[in-house]
């Protein structure tokens, strides 16, 4: 198979990829190597993504209050987060005495684990889509659901009064707000017919479906911003952590690499939340076509669909660190009585009516 | 013989569930155990996920290991400490217990040897999504609608309860 390269389809690049490997070695082998070559593009990806967001929010959040942010280390201290990740490679791990400590060490691979796992169904690109799940959305949903585990237990076995209550708070919260990402994700099933994500993406070839489902689209993916800004513990919801009751929340008592390690997940799960909406709501990697405009829609057709993937997640990423700088924090019983009082009873109707605008045939660009 | 990354997974899964159901009843931890419950849960899924029945690992996913295993921590975290350790069982407790799985164990292997195995040369199947819709909400041959409904009134009348029973202790108060 000759080799072909093209930025506007990886189909071609990947096969050849596969079908070279099965010809230099046997079968076994050669699924082996392709686990560990997604395995380390995952593993390097993962670390550039998440320093990077570390950067990215900190200049947005100087941005945003006025200030300079970090400008030392590079220009623009580019190099800043890395500088930072060095430090904390080399600090000491301190082990807690009265901690359970297999579940202690446990914890934060639990955390960290669940969110790569949920990236490996993200499509980044045509033709780059590590697996391809007919259920993908559900998929992700059931991955994320278990990332607090590794919350609940590192609040648990810290032993620690902080620990313990920030790891109760947040776990309340993800479990209430994980409904209403559910509901408002299904509200675009519906409205796609689909659960996989590649169907998913091919199905706003010709307008993405925050335009195509009138305003139950909208609403969905309103609610969607409000609850997965709550599931993923950033501010204004994030009391899990409020730096001046609880010190740190359930991380209170990890130093160094295992502290990295819930900070780095936290970052992914931002990203992973913003390409999934990225995804159901904005196209994914597919350009910007309008039905009607062949012209316009040939010009979105020359940018990359990796450009145009990228681009989608980076503004719902900035708009959820703008949330996160703008708003004052939630109390307890304000965030719970959001969710179960308002967002999920919204969310319910709203998969009703978008069920109706479908078996009507409402959606634009039919 | 060949050996196929297929059987390494499933032989890493079944030793997985296997080492972590014994973990799961002997150690004497209770969050412990709700951990290694969870690894077991897990562990099922990815033999869900070999078989390619997604949406079954799906479920076992969200509502095992995201959902009830969650709600065990989570009432664990409100009711025991971490200092907390069960005694060691009794010799008689143990001995009935050993008993009563051993011969739980010989039901299931004798009701597994009895069925004919099969072996098929078709192609591993995917089950397709709306497959599984229509059947769980249709009304006809193969519809699975009334159980489904039957369930869901279940459910809520348990809701229902559930508030009953946390208001009342409030105004006992």
């Amino acid at each position: 198979m000759p080799f072909t390269f093209s930025f506007y389809d990886f189909t071609g690049f990947t096969q050849w990829i596969d079908v070279t490997l099965r010809g230099a070695c046997s079968p076994f082998w050669a699924v082996l190597w392709e686990m560990v070559i997604v395995g380390v593009l995952f593993l390097a990806f993962y670390a550039v993504v998440g320093l990077y967001l570390v950067y990215a929010e900190r200049k947005v959040c100087a941005f945003i209050q006025n200030r300079v942010g970090p400008n030392r280390v590079g220009p623009y201290g580019f190099f800043q987060t890395i500088a930072d990740l060095i430090k904390l490679l080399m600090k000491e791990i301190i082990s807690i005495r009265e901690a359970d400590k297999l579940l202690f060490n446990l914890a934060p691979f639990i955390v960290i684990i669940t969110s790569f796992l949920a990236l490996a169904a993200i499509p980044f690109a045509k033709g780059l889509h590590p697996i391809d799940l007919n259920i993908g959305v559900f998929y992700v949903m059931a991955i994320s659901s278990m990332g607090v585990v590794g919350i609940l237990l590192a609040g648990w076995s810290s032993n620690s009064k902080y620990s313990l209550l920030g790891a109760m708070r947040s776990g309340a919260q993800i479990i209430s707000y994980e409904l209403s990402v559910g509901m408002s994700l299904i509200a675009i099933c519906v409205l796609a017919g689909s659960m996989q994500l590649s169907t998913i993406v091919e199905g706003q070839r010709d307008l993405w479906f925050i335009f195509k489902g009138h305003f139950p689209a909208v609403t969905a993916f309103i609610i969607y911003m409000i609850a997965a800004t709550a599931e993923t513990n950033r501010g204004p919801f994030d009391l899990a952590e409020a730096e001046s009751e609880l010190a740190a929340g359930f991380h209170t008592e990890y130093s160094g690499i295992k502290f990295a390690f819930f900070f780095l997940a936290e970052y992914m799960n931002m990203f992973i939340v913003a390409s999934l909406a990225a995804t159901i709501f904005w196209g994914g990697w597919m350009p910007l076509h309008i039905p009607g405009l062949e012209s316009f829609n040939h010009v979105m057709d020359f940018i990359p669909p990796v450009i145009w993937y990228v681009g989608k997640t980076v503004v719902i990423i900035l708009i959820m660190m703008w949330f996160k700088w703008t708003f004052p924090r939630l109390r307890i019983d304000q965030l719970l009585n959001l969710e179960w009082k308002f967002l999920l009873p919204i969310s319910l109707v709203n998969i009703l009516i978008m069920a109706f605008i479908v078996l009507m045939g409402w959606q634009i660009g039919l | 013989m060949e050996i196929t990354v297929h059987q390494i997974m499933f032989a890493l899964f079944s030793a997985i569930i296997l080492v972590f159901s014994v973990l799961t009843v002997t150690t004497r931890r209770i969050l412990r155990a709700a951990t290694f419950l969870l690894l077991v849960l897990v562990s099922t899924a990815g033999l869900y996920f070999m078989l390619n029945y997604q949406f079954m690992a799906g479920v076992q996913l969200t509502l095992y290991a995201g959902g009830i295993v969650v709600l065990i921590i989570f009432s664990i975290l409100l009711t025991s400490h971490i200092s907390q350790k069960f005694e060691a069982v009794g010799w008689r407790k143990a001995y009935f217990s050993a008993l009563a799985s051993i011969a739980g164990a010989i039901l299931c292997i004798t009701t597994i040897l009895q069925h004919k195995f099969q072996a098929t040369t078709e192609a591993a199947k995917e089950i397709d999504m709306k497959l599984i819709g229509n059947s769980l909400l249709g009304t006809g041959r193969d519809g699975y609608v009334l159980p489904f409904e039957v369930i869901s009134v279940l459910l809520l009348a348990a809701m229902i309860g559930a508030i009953v029973v946390a208001k009342r202790k409030k105004t006992k108060e």
